[in-house]
């Protein structure tokens, strides 16, 4: 089983993550830039944190044959720190790397007007630099925020199948699917989804556009459970073909639209998505 | 290495007419640099150059983009250094050699060493090591040998290296033997041709007796 973590922020977690990733079968992943549970106070902080999501990470996941890539952004929930806002003006900078492979994580948190206006801009961004957009959703209020955010989506202009929505569940896949947009689901010990019940979704709404990760962070959460959510697939009668698909082919498709993705040396038959090589980003 | 090498060894790339017209902005619209230098690499390919060993496509590429500057290297090598992403930041190390700096880069290398990415530790050792002192520049090499770096990406080794490498390396040498784990091979080769150079090296016990893997 090869899998691909569309969502995993790898700097909270530890080397014995990293070792047990990879021996469950996770080659590459992507580390959304988010929250770091404690506010940071200046946007020099955030430079920081973007070098190291660029440099260092990337380096200690290839320790471990990981492919690591990144997307940066200013989070929804720190939007709203006047002394947080000048990271806009930073993040041109970043959206030109290689290894950044999305605008993200933007969307809401409380929905304020201070969060309408960091996610319109930073939707204008992801066009700006030609990027997809990974929009993370509330977790109070969710169905209202998945609704608005789908609006802020849709006249922002960015076509539709260059943005995931993340988080979503039972009650939010309904209002996403047929939006042209992507599905993410993250899969949690606890809150969020569990295997069971994502097993369910992907029965009741088949698995195009469904991306399926762990979110793990520095919270209680499980860089295994997209491992377990693929057996859990397995053992609910669905093939290898189709895990794959979700746990493989779909993220590869989904960022490999940055033309950024370069996983050729993570093995031969990762090389060329589709038959073609737009891995190795034409740009 | 030159600038003319790069350009030979690049004319294989992707995209060559890029790199063409990237250098004659650069030229002639110095900021341009950084729009090129981070695109780089997904415009000439990140494989080894056939032609220049110990290069890959994308470093000699952005190499040959700061050559291309006609002032204020030492301030553009800066800029993209510390915005860069790793490759980038290993691009500049080695182009610092190819330009004319003196030895306004060095600060650079000391950043690189502090790191412990072993790619931007090996870039720093290239020719323009020559501008550490030596007290840096023995901690470097032994750097190389406690994160596994081969001693022979090191720049002018057996040149450089004197009695104060030899002490240390013989002090690691005698820390491995008491803790029962190995020392790199190419670590204690040069710590042979030190000792042969001067006779016994004080500090340490020099090569242990045995090895195992």
């Amino acid at each position: 089983m090869r899998i691909f973590d569309p969502h995993i922020h790898m700097t909270s977690r530890t080397t014995d993550d990293y070792e047990r990733m990879a021996a469950a079968g996770v080659r590459a992943v992507v580390e959304p830039a988010f929250w770091l549970g404690q506010p940071r106070t200046s946007a020099a902080s955030f430079t920081d944190y973007f070098d190291s999501l660029i440099g260092w990470e990337p380096f200690r996941a290839g320790q471990f044959g990981v492919r690591h890539h990144a997307t940066v952004a200013l989070n929804p929930k720190e939007a709203n720190d006047p002394r947080c806002r000048p990271v806009l003006d930073l993040l041109p900078r970043y959206l030109d790397k290689d290894a950044v492979v999305a605008v993200g994580e933007i969307g809401y948190d409380s929905m304020t007007p201070e969060e309408d206006a960091a996610f319109a801009a930073q939707l204008s961004l992801a066009v700006a630099h030609d990027l997809p957009a990974l929009v993370h959703t509330p977790h109070r209020d969710k169905a209202r925020g998945v609704e608005r955010s789908l609006a802020v989506v849709a006249e922002s202009g960015i076509e539709p199948g260059r943005v995931v929505l993340d988080h979503l569940n039972e009650v939010t896949v309904k209002l996403v699917r047929d939006t042209g947009c992507w599905l993410g689901f993250s899969i949690y010990p606890d809150t969020k989804m569990s295997p069971p019940r994502m097993v369910e979704l992907l029965r009741a709404y088949g698995t195009e556009r469904m991306l399926v990760n762990s979110a793990a962070d520095w919270g209680r959460s499980d860089p295994l459970l997209t491992r377990a959510t693929g057996e859990a697939m397995l053992l609910a009668g669905f093939t290898d073909d189709d895990v794959d698909r979700v746990l493989w082919r779909n993220p590869v498709e989904f960022y490999g639209q940055s033309g950024r993705l370069d996983l050729a040396d993570l093995d031969p038959a990762a090389g060329t998505f589709a038959g073609n090589s737009i891995l190795r980003g034409g740009e | 290495m030159t600038p003319d090498s790069l350009r030979a060894a690049l004319r294989g790339v992707p995209d060559p007419g890029w790199l063409d017209a990237a250098l004659r902005r650069v030229a002639a619209d110095p900021a341009t640099i950084t729009a090129a230098f981070a695109a780089a690499g997904r415009r000439c390919g990140r494989g080894e150059l056939a032609d220049l060993p110990g290069w890959s496509a994308d470093e000699a590429a952005r190499a040959l983009l700061l050559t291309a500057l006609t002032a204020d290297h030492a301030g553009y090598a800066e800029a993209l250094y510390r915005h860069g992403d790793a490759a980038e930041k290993r691009a500049v190390l080695k182009a610092l050699p190819l330009l004319p700096i003196g030895a306004a880069g060095v600060p650079l290398l000391h950043d690189a060493l502090r790191t412990n990415d072993t790619r931007l530790v090996a870039a720093a050792l290239g020719p323009y090591s020559r501008q550490l002192d030596p007290a840096a520049w023995r901690q470097a090499v032994l750097k190389c040998v406690f994160t596994g770096v081969p001693l022979a990406v090191v720049h002018d080794l057996d040149g450089r290296a004197d009695a104060g490498l030899a002490a240390m390396l013989a002090g690691l040498a005698a820390e491995r033997e008491a803790a029962g784990r190995a020392m790199p091979a190419d670590a204690l080769d040069l710590l042979d041709r030190l000792s042969a150079r001067s006779g016994p090296i004080s500090g340490g016990s020099g090569r242990p007796p045995s090895q195992e893997a």
